[in-house]
């Protein structure tokens, strides 16, 4: 329909050029009618629409979703920790899963001081990663520290992996002069150039069709990256989340779509979200090579994510992950989920399918993990967290010329005026401002 | 009929301009060199997109049918032929996708040309636009930039009715983050797009689908490969002064015109102002003309609310142009309507050569 009033749009550019085609045209309608029978019977079984690979039946069927059997959901390691197939013995090192392990819990624990300081009004926002730190690390652990990262907003364990620390979580939430976005975030939008992270964006999958952009870009440099796009499933409901794909399909690009599919969109449940097989079941349909793979078995995430990564790197093609998982937590500080599912629900999640919980029985049966390592560990990691909330909380806010930098490369006049008008202000009256609170504009 | 009305449209109105503009260069009004060729609006563009893709391998050009159909007003004729199709890019139907490529590629550290059909269709892509080209600078604090050129026609054409004839010169100008250029001659579509592509921050690039095909001519400096002009800064047209008109776009060929007819039949002498850029807007060269002639009136294709012209008058209480104004600013604008298709409603729609010479008359209280 669009696209009709496009065209009738561009008559009001008629050219001679264009009155020519348009006559060429009728003189061709007409002659295919009569001429072109010579050759009908060659291949008449194989259909010739343009852009189309598939041939002719005669029964009359219609395709449906319900009865062509769904995706299967990739696992290696099952819900007591066990590897259900030695063939599948996890490939990353005992020193590496310990790790995860760490950064696992430790974001855990950070998630739970901060939603707190958020009910006592120390922040205005919060929303925790509870039941998807497997999607997380998983993933990350298998993407090379400078394959580039859009996030969605829920993605915090990939940007500890890389190396943002609890100092940077905390300076960005609480808005100090070291916080890296300058305070200008609301909370958990994280970004990071050092860490090839972008700043994180508010509005819904926006994120989507920049990812296959960036990859455009590594496409061109020739460097053997890729893009990781991170998404829930009620995100990938917006426009920009077909256009992403479409385009990643059409432009043949290196970027993993990886859906964080938690079961959730705030209040909305996934089966009220889409009909069909789910965000996996999305890519044949774009040509898009898709896998879904239990998201909170670490193993699998990472597996399928190493193997998604290598594909879409050598081939510059896009992959699409959908890592089924449960968000453990509600929405974020601005919802009460116990208003939309049981406790009971919420329960069996937390309590029989962690996914924290499950890589721990798998360490444990390795005796690489036990109790008296766990006590000391939460304790130590409790205290991390701590003190990090104790630097942020007492550090000051950032200087005041941060509020008129960067919306330009260069200030433009009538805000430097301001800036000016601003600091003359603050100057004379320093008394009446609690400038101590804020870090020095020099 | 529609096509019909829009080519008539434009070649009467190419004529008057090509009159007009051997009028003013006789009698050296501009600024500009001496004059020595003649340059479509449209192979303008063509250029400055043909000399910066060659001038930088980061730069590309992507949209709907920019390189096999050569763009929907072959803005972008040969470019795909010549330059590849790693940078002259077709993509399929998304504003919003398309948008969001770009935005993404310019994140990425390349220097796209975003073309969009008609900025009417951009409103689909409006939140990668604003939430993400303009805002996303500030939020990363300076560490992600996005040096990305959204361009395309704007404004009312002919005969196309509501849903192409929108301008949207104050919805963008009213961004911070996005710098908003408007072109008028052969000239500004040139140095602007130049300007705009080479800018680190992202600039939204306005153009006219009636302006395309019209000829102006152009100081040998134009055709260069570095011409470039400053965002930012207002052309004075054509000097006066009894009264300071300003414009942007298409409507600083009607001020021209009406300029003309106030001299020869009231021998009122009115300066007339290019605006070029809408943001940032050059207060400068709009307070030093009010400075000289006292009378200011502003004139746009777009709506009255909010508009362009809203922002001049709100220039003119905020400055010492205040004190040198000796009547209010008036404002003519579109009609406070959607566009309607009927030739004639679509004519009353938007501002005449009449309007303006009225409103001048009425401004400096000439009764006749």
């Amino acid at each position: 329909m669009a696209y009709l009033v496009r065209n009738i749009l561009f008559r009001t550019q008629l050219t001679r050029g264009y009155k020519q085609f348009l006559f060429a045209g009728s003189k061709y309608f007409s002659s295919t009618s009569i001429e072109g029978s010579a050759s009908l019977d060659a291949d008449d079984d194989v259909p010739h629409f343009p852009g189309l690979k598939s041939k002719f039946t005669d029964k009359l069927e219609f395709v449906n979703a319900e009865e062509e059997g769904h995706i299967p959901v990739y696992r290696v390691m099952n819900r007591k920790g066990e590897i259900t197939d030695k063939e599948n013995e996890p490939t990353l090192s005992r020193e590496i899963i310990e790790k995860v392990y760490r950064k696992m819990t430790l974001l855990s624990t950070m998630d739970r001081v901060l939603y707190e300081s958020q009910r006592q009004g120390r922040i205005s926002f919060y929303m925790t990663n509870y039941g998807e730190e497997a999607a997380h690390f998983g993933t990350a652990t298998a993407l090379d520290p400078e394959d580039l990262i859009y996030g969605q907003y829920r993605e915090a364990g990939v940007l500890l992996w890389r190396g943002f620390t609890l100092d940077d979580c905390m300076n960005q939430c609480f808005a100090t002069e070291l916080d890296r976005g300058k305070g200008r975030q609301m909370p958990v939008h994280y970004g990071s150039k050092k860490l090839n992270f972008v700043t994180i964006s508010s509005t819904l999958a926006t994120q989507m069709p920049q990812a296959p952009g960036a990859a455009y870009a590594i496409k061109r440099s020739g460097k053997p990256l890729c893009v990781a796009c991170y998404f829930g499933e009620g995100a990938a409901s917006e426009g920009d989340a077909h256009a992403a794909f479409n385009f990643s399909a059409t432009l043949e690009v290196p970027v993993l779509f990886i859906c964080r599919n938690n079961g959730y969109a705030i209040s909305t449940p996934s089966s009220e979200q889409y009909r069909g097989d789910g965000i996996a079941g999305r890519g044949r349909g774009y040509g898009i090579r898709s896998i879904r793979v239990d998201g909170n078995d670490l193993f699998a995430v990472h597996n399928a994510t190493k193997a998604a990564r290598e594909y879409a790197v050598r081939e510059s093609k896009p992959a699409l992950i959908e890592a089924m998982t449960y968000r453990i937590g509600h929405h974020s500080t601005s919802d009460d989920s116990t208003a939309y599912r049981s406790k009971d629900e919420v329960s069996y999640w937390d309590k029989l399918d962690h996914p924290i919980a499950r890589l721990r029985r798998y360490m444990v049966s390795k005796e690489w993990w036990d109790d008296e390592q766990e006590e000391k560990w939460k304790r130590d990691a409790r205290l991390q967290v701590m003190q990090a909330f104790g630097r942020a909380e007492k550090a000051v806010k950032p200087p005041m010329k941060d509020l008129f930098t960067d919306v330009y490369d260069e200030m433009p006049r009538h805000l430097a005026e301001q800036y000016e008008e601003c600091s003359a202000h603050v100057s004379k009256y320093p008394n009446e401002y609690p400038i101590d609170n804020y870090a020095s504009n020099e | 009929m529609a096509a019909f009305g829009g080519k008539f449209l434009r070649t009467k109105t190419f004529q008057k301009q090509k009159d007009l503009l051997k009028v003013l260069s006789k009698r050296n009004l501009h600024a500009s060199k001496p004059v020595s060729a003649t340059l479509t609006v449209r192979d303008a563009i063509n250029a400055a997109i043909d000399e910066e893709i060659q001038r930088d391998d980061r730069v590309f050009l992507m949209g709907e049918e920019v390189a096999r159909y050569d763009g929907a007003y072959k803005i972008s004729r040969g470019l795909s032929k010549k330059h590849g199709e790693n940078r002259v890019i077709d993509t399929p139907i998304s504003e919003m996708g398309f948008a969001g490529i770009a935005v993404g590629a310019a994140m990425a550290g390349l220097r796209p040309i975003c073309e969009f059909m008609t900025f009417n269709f951009a409103m689909q892509a409006i939140d990668q636009v604003i939430n993400s080209a303009a805002k996303t600078y500030y939020m990363s604090a300076g560490e992600v930039p996005v040096p990305i050129v959204f361009r395309g026609p704007n404004g009312a054409a002919a005969g196309v009715a509501a849903q192409h004839s929108q301008d949207y010169a104050a919805w963008y100008g009213n961004c911070p983050g996005l710098k908003v250029v408007s072109p008028y001659s052969a000239e500004d579509a040139k140095g602007l797009l130049k300007a705009a592509v080479r800018d680190p921050d992202p600039v939204v690039v306005l153009e006219n689908e009636l302006l395309y095909g019209l000829s102006f001519e152009v100081p040998d400096e134009v055709m260069k490969d570095d011409f470039v002009l400053p965002i930012g800064k207002a052309k004075v047209e054509r000097e006066g002064t009894d009264i300071t008109l300003v414009a942007h776009s298409r409507f600083v060929g009607l001020c021209l015109e009406a300029a003309e007819e106030l001299q020869s039949t009231h021998s009122v002498s009115c300066e007339v102002i290019n605006l070029r850029s809408i943001r940032p807007l050059d207060r400068d060269t709009l307070v030093n003309s009010v400075k000289k002639t006292n009378h200011l009136i502003s004139v746009e294709g777009g709506w009255p609310f909010f508009g362009v012209g809203s922002e001049i008058c709100a220039v003119m209480m905020e400055s010492e142009g205040f004190d040198y104004l000796d009547a209010p600013v008036s404002r003519v604008t579109g009609a406070d309507v959607p566009m309607p298709y009927a030739q004639t409603l679509e004519k009353f729609a938007l501002p005449q050569i009449h309007n303006i010479v009225n409103t001048v008359k009425k401004t400096l209280n000439i009764q006749q």
